[in-house]
């Protein structure tokens, strides 16, 4: 766990950068600092590793003080990532890596070695080893960045930005890739970002910093969309904070209406009184939606429109699921199961039924 | 181009006379005194501008202090120097003194520029991951700023080759021999021998160090756009 004890640092021009700042990280979870610009989360990260000594107040690592240790001895012990990744140009990508055991002393079979092993844990194909950092993507080198950070395998690591300079599509694949990595690894970590989105999609706990170094509110991500502490913290969450409520919604209680379904081999007749059908195959697995009004014979002679998005019932929010009624020619969101099998269909006013706070979905579903 | 012709021929008759190659006036003795000159200059220049270029621009301070000085020395005439020092002191050491403080202020500026210019995300991941002051000179600034540092060394060792002809004035020999030589008496060949010489010997200095980038220099920074 790492402890914020009213850490203020004033600069000496007279700013502010964190004003009495108290704080818990837990241990084994993300903890992610979000605020404006100028609001100190940055500063707030860098006191953990000594990049920043406070001007009064303590920064404690399971309960023993940041400053009982030599700056360098004790970053050796803190994955650091940064925004452009800052990775060396004139090493090859597996020195990059093999950066802090090379400082511990490891020697350098080990060192690349294990190098090797977190290219794969972080997608990277082996092949990279040898080539330079300009030669990759900018998504690229953001994955070497983390795994260089990951090398001595160190409890703590700190992130600043990690993904913000990259394409909104690489930086979800990054997101996910992230989760997936701390489900594996337990680290306990301390997440900078200006991006409130990102913060709720990778926080356990979310800090919100102010202008001025304030720390205005802690909490989990369900409960600061559901209770901002006050106008700013509402107002840096955005316009969309119902919707993003829903995300943690789960759609395992959902009820889910089989009436629309049929099987390709149905007679249209059948289904003559209904606006819409969704016709699935043998398996139940969705083929598309038709109106049966009009058709001859079997279902399977119908024109289909496509399905559009799916939502796995249990697995994914209700938030997923709203996107999918929405996106539905019926305005009926397609609930399947694991193997992508039809399990029932629900209209957009029976998810918005559904209780969202309090709840007591999977906390990390992601 | 009759006229190239002419310096060329006049060249070779004079380099392939015999009488250029023994003695304490042919070439293989003059040229070794030239390089040792040239040598020691450099090694002396080098020494102060990497020092004082890789403190100035790892701390960041005193960078504005240290230019403006290294500018400042440029212009002063290397000959004026050497003229004035000897009429204080007749040695060879006011001649190395001039190739001294004619070579240190393109390693002294070289050498601050590259290594304030490296990337400050990098300096600060270096930091970050727990490198001393020390190791982040040693590892990232060092090796990130080689090619600037290369290109001010390689400036200064054409500059001192060529300019260590002044050797000759107060008579300390040098290539610079046969030209002072050869204009104190008119002798033409003389003057063309000794310059083409210095000149193909700056090339070689060039060569030199095209090579040594090319041994030094990491392939991930040679690769990017970084040119020099």
């Amino acid at each position: 766990m790492i402890t914020f004890e009213g850490v203020t640092k004033r600069y000496p021009g007279g700013t502010v950068a964190l004003d009495d700042v108290s704080l818990e990280c837990p241990t084994g979870r993300i903890t992610v600092f979000v605020g404006t610009s100028g609001g100190g989360k940055t500063t707030a990260l860098r006191t953990i590793n000594r990049m920043v000594e406070p001007t009064s107040g303590r920064v404690l690592i399971d309960g023993e003080d940041v400053r009982e240790k030599r700056p360098a001895e004790l970053r050796r012990g803190i994955g650091y990532v940064i925004q452009h990744a800052g990775l060396f140009p004139h090493r090859t990508i597996e020195d990059n890596i093999a950066t802090v055991p090379y400082l511990l002393g490891w020697n350098k079979k080990k060192a690349r070695e294990r190098a090797l092993e977190l290219m794969e844990r972080v997608g990277l194909d082996r092949t990279m080893a040898k080539r330079y950092p300009f030669q990759l993507s900018g998504g690229q080198q953001q994955r070497v960045g983390v795994a260089r950070a990951l090398a001595a395998d160190p409890p703590v690591m700190l992130m600043d930005e990690p993904f913000s300079a990259v394409d909104p599509v690489v930086r979800a694949e990054l997101q996910d890739e992230f989760l997936r990595l701390q489900d594996e690894l337990h680290k306990t970590i301390v997440f900078v970002t200006h991006d409130i989105d990102e913060a709720i999609k990778l926080g356990d706990k979310i800090a919100v910093f102010q202008t001025g170094g304030k720390l205005v509110q802690v909490d989990s991500p369900e409960d600061l969309l559901a209770h901002p502490a006050d106008d700013f913290v509402a107002g840096f969450i955005g316009q969309n904070r119902g919707i993003r409520t829903l995300s943690f919604a789960t759609t395992s209680g959902l009820r889910l209406s089989d009436d629309a379904v049929r099987p390709g081999s149905a007679a249209a007749a059948d289904a003559a009184g209904l606006d819409w059908v969704l016709v699935v195959d043998d398996e139940r697995r969705p083929l598309g939606w038709t109106r049966p009004a009009g058709v001859e014979g079997t279902l399977a002679e119908a024109r289909l429109d496509p399905v559009g998005a799916t939502f796995r019932v249990g697995a994914d929010s209700v938030r997923v699921a709203l996107d999918a009624a929405v996106l539905s020619p019926a305005g009926l969101a397609v609930g399947v199961d694991g193997d992508g099998a039809v399990v029932g269909t629900a209209a957009g006013t029976d998810l918005l039924a559904v209780p969202t706070h309090g709840s007591s979905g999977p906390e990390d579903d992601g | 181009m009759n006229d190239l012709w002419n310096q060329i021929d006049l060249f070779w008759t004079w380099l392939t006379a015999s009488s250029q190659w023994h003695g304490g006036d042919g070439i293989p003795h003059r040229l070794l005194q030239h390089l040792y000159y040239s040598g020691v200059s450099l090694l002396f220049a080098a020494v102060i501008g990497l020092a004082l270029g890789l403190l100035v621009g790892h701390t960041g301070r005193g960078g504005f202090l240290a230019i403006s000085v290294a500018n400042v020395a440029r212009a002063i005439p290397t000959f004026g120097l050497v003229l004035f020092v000897v009429v204080i002191e007749y040695s060879i050491t006011p001649v190395l003194v001039a190739l001294v403080a004619l070579a240190v202020p393109p390693i002294l500026v070289n050498t601050f520029e590259g290594v304030r210019g490296v990337d400050a995300d990098a300096k600060d991941a270096a930091r970050g991951m727990g490198m001393t002051g020390w190791g982040v000179l040693w590892h990232a600034e060092l090796p990130m700023a080689l090619p600037l540092i290369l290109l001010g060394l390689r400036t200064s060792a054409i500059q001192v080759v060529a300019t260590a002809t002044i050797a000759a004035y107060p008579g300390f020999g040098g290539l610079g021999r046969y030209i002072i030589d050869g204009l104190a008496r008119g002798d033409y060949q003389l003057v063309v021998g000794g310059t083409v010489l210095v000149v193909l010997l700056a090339l070689v200095v060039q060569l030199a160090f095209a090579g040594l980038r090319r041994l030094v220099v990491s392939p991930g920074l040679l690769g990017s756009a970084r040119s020099s």
